[in-house]
């Protein structure tokens, strides 16, 4: 019986953690608006099609990698046959911008964090720091 | 079957312990947040002296970890009675030894999310990757013998059968890890100190030393700590082994010395006299070699004289001084003077940084966290007769 | 499906000499890479550094000012610590500057080393760094003979005065060096020190093809390398 308002307090607690990602959200003002990434203004078609983009985008530049690091090769064929240099700022960053109009809009959105930018640059910051 | 529950149940002094044990890896934790977010650069280790605190620790201490052979193949397969209670120890000292042993290669990467790369992308000519393996499989081994070996030993039942197949492999295993830990080292072509042949056995008489004596001084830790009387008989012969491979490793790095300086190749003498003389003015490193040598010194008379030997004392302070001797010998000096000087010739010295003495701490507590709960559950299935005489008939292993 | 031992035998032999046939087809028409650096060329302008600017720059190699943590991928040492111990007192030669970098060995032992082959002989000869791929055990620097490797010991970029666009960085904690600038060659330019070098002192060809601009300097001029006795067959030679 002593134990009683302990119980209670524990549970209040308790319930408040459960519901921390409501509080948490509202507090943020996060809103149910998805990502919006800037699409490419001049291209409106991408190396492969929009759908395995979507889905298997890092597939694709997992192959490119081991293409162009490990197996010297750096031109690519898109299924339309159109060719690109294989590269992440030379070639994706061209049409797409910069990584925070475009990349980071989705992956911010879904937390998704990546090592990638750790070593490629981004075009657009990199010169403007250089000018 | 791994009976953590008798863990938790402990004296006052047992919780004091653990908590210190935690508050020192909480610093080290702390510490290692910092590297991760900086990078290793919050260490002292430089591009030419680019192993240091850590990987000289694994080194150290896979040697500990590799003499647990040194009990259970006397007790296993030449039937010396007198290590019956003790292979749990040994055993359970490689665990804690192996398990530091990890963790030290760990945070010694600069990208250790990438740690998995070598399983995944497995390459034979590289002798870290059986460093790996041997690691694991010595680690898997370990703890399958300890925990059956006990398990039976409380349901008084002798082992199941094929625990014995695996204890042998145990000791070829052990004599492994150490033979790759070394082969780490004597393959490179640049690095003259450690391009000898000797160098594996050199780490296999220290592991042998320096093992054994740690477990002599935990045996009358656990003894004292229980107001139990030390076990005479294993402690001896336990003395022995020690002071034969103490002799054999002194021995060994004489060798050493023989070759570099009646040679005069200036590669071979070169990191030797930056150990122990200095070079061009720079000597961080001679007093720590000189005070493993005079401690070499003062713990082969302690050993080598019969009546200090059996003296329980001064037996304690000897092992102490070889444990301390070989882990300035082989956790500092070796790999440290293996860098200097730099294949241009240039000395570039080496000290750790705080951070870097704090995550080794904290790892180093890890261990004896680890050893002090699994000795704890071996103590408690024991009902406290830690160090009885030879058990029944129906809970020996090998009759 | 049951094959008889003759049968096995036989295409076994097959296969060997097919493998065998590849092997020389391959090496008949392949590429290896190799540099020659003229250290008396060199000598012509003792103060420039116009090739180390030049890899800086194309690289993005970082400029840290803890001599501790510097990274290079190549460099000046004096002759008698790049060829230590092959140099008497009495040679005019001991305190010259040379340049040093990788020599991408044939032989390395660094790529014997690497517990995850993220530094891998190429080819063509060239000893490439995955930087993906490095776990940064430093296993590679402690096997090089040659001191040519550098570790990122903390974040490279806030060290890197004029990113190059064109090529990445590297992160904190993996391992770098020369690569031959392997990127250049795939679009055809020579590496950017050889490029640049006012007295054209670096050389740089083909060692597979014998016509080459090097194989010719190298047979007629005497040259040597570096720590030639531990058996890593570097291809960088120094012409003196």
């Amino acid at each position: 019986m002593r134990d009683r308002p302990v119980i209670y307090c524990g549970l209040l607690l308790f319930a408040g953690f459960l519901t921390l990602p409501i509080w948490h959200n509202l507090a943020a003002h996060v809103t149910t608006k998805g990502p919006a990434p800037v699409l490419p203004a001049h291209e409106k078609q991408c190396v492969a099609p929009l759908a395995y983009m979507r889905t298997s985008h890092m597939d694709l530049l997992f192959d490119w990698r081991a293409d162009v690091v490990r197996q010297s090769g750096r031109d690519y064929t898109t299924f339309d046959g159109r060719h690109y240099n294989m590269s992440l700022t030379k070639t994706c960053l061209q049409c797409h911008g910069s990584k925070a109009e475009f990349c980071d809009r989705c992956h911010n959105y879904t937390a998704v964090s990546l090592p990638c930018w750790n070593c490629h640059l981004d075009v657009k910051p990199v010169l403007r720091s250089a000018r | 079957m791994l009976m953590f529950e008798k863990a938790l149940t402990g004296s006052r002094r047992y919780w004091i312990w653990l908590a210190c044990l935690f508050a020192v890896m909480l610093a080290g934790l702390l510490a290692y947040r910092r590297q991760l977010d900086y990078g290793l650069g919050i260490t002292g280790l430089s591009r030419d002296v680019t192993w240091g605190l850590y990987i000289a620790q694994f080194t150290f201490l896979v040697g500990v970890a590799a003499s647990a052979v040194m009990v259970v193949l006397p007790y296993y397969i030449h039937h010396v009675k007198a290590f019956a209670r003790l292979t749990i120890l040994g055993e359970f000292l490689a665990i804690a030894a192996v398990t530091m042993c990890m963790l030290f290669i760990f945070v010694d990467m600069g990208q250790p999310t990438r740690v998995f790369n070598v399983l995944l992308y497995p390459t034979p000519h590289s002798l870290m990757f059986w460093d790996m393996i041997s690691l694991a499989g010595y680690l898997v081994l370990n703890a399958v013998i300890a925990f059956t070996t006990l398990r039976a030993e409380r349901e008084s039942v002798a082992p199941p059968v094929w625990i014995t197949a695996v204890i042998f492999l145990s000791v070829p295993w052990a004599v492994s890890i150490h033979t790759v830990t070394a082969f780490l080292y004597n393959g490179l072509p640049g690095r003259s100190l450690w391009l000898t042949a000797i160098l594996a056995p050199r780490f296999l008489a220290s592991a042998f030393a320096s093992g054994p004596a740690l477990l002599i001084l935990l045996a009358m830790i656990i003894a004292k700590v229980n107001h139990l009387p030390s076990p005479r008989e294993p402690i001896q012969k336990l003395a022995t082994i020690v002071t034969y491979a103490m002799v054999i490793s002194v021995f060994f790095v004489l060798m050493e010395f023989f070759t570099a300086f009646y040679s005069h190749i200036p590669e071979h003498t070169e990191s030797l006299r930056y150990m122990f003389a200095g070079l061009g003015g720079h000597a961080r490193l001679a007093p720590w070699m000189w005070v493993s040598m005079l401690l070499a010194a003062v713990s082969l008379v302690l050993l080598l004289v019969p009546r200090y030997r059996h003296h329980d004392t001064l037996l304690a302070a000897a092992c102490g001084m070889v444990f301390v001797s070989l882990w300035i010998d082989k956790g500092i000096g070796l790999i440290v003077a293996g860098f200097i000087p730099s294949p241009f010739g240039a000395v570039t010295e080496y000290s750790p940084s705080l951070p870097e003495i704090l995550i080794t701490l904290g790892i180093w507590a890890v261990g004896a966290l680890i050893l002090t709960v699994l000795y704890k559950i071996a103590f408690s299935v024991r009902e406290g007769v830690l160090f009885s005489p030879t058990p029944s008939a129906k809970a020996e292993v090998l009759t | 499906m049951k094959i008889s031992r003759k049968d096995f035998l036989r295409l076994s032999g097959l296969g060997c000499v097919g493998l065998t046939f590849r092997k020389l087809a391959a090496a008949a028409g392949r590429t290896r890479w190799g540099m020659a650096i003229d250290t008396a060329k060199c000598l012509k302008q003792p103060d420039c550094t116009k090739c180390i600017e030049a890899c800086n720059h194309a690289h993005n190699v970082p400029q840290l000012p803890d001599p501790r943590h510097t990274v290079k991928w190549i460099w000046k040492e004096p002759f008698d610590r790049a060829f230590l111990n092959q140099v008497d007192d009495y040679s005019p030669l001991r305190a010259a500057p040379v340049m040093v970098l990788c020599n991408h060995c044939d032989d390395p032992p660094c790529v014997r080393v690497c517990p995850t082959q993220a530094t891998f002989k190429r080819d063509d000869g060239i000893v490439e760094m995955d930087y993906h791929r490095c776990i940064g055990c430093r296993y590679c620097m402690a096997a090089c003979p040659y001191g040519s490797r550098s570790f990122n010991w903390q974040d490279p970029r806030a060290y890197i005065h004029q990113p190059n666009p064109d090529f990445p960085t590297r992160t904190k904690g993996v391992v770098e060096k020369c690569n031959f600038c392997s990127e250049r060659l795939a679009v055809g330019q020579p590496p950017a020190c050889v490029a640049v070098c006012p007295e054209k002192a670096l050389v740089f060809g083909n060692l597979a093809d014998p016509h080459s601009e090097i194989r010719q300097l190298l047979a007629s001029r005497r040259h040597m390398r570096r720590k030639p006795e531990l058996g890593t067959q570097p291809q960088v030679f120094y012409i003196v």
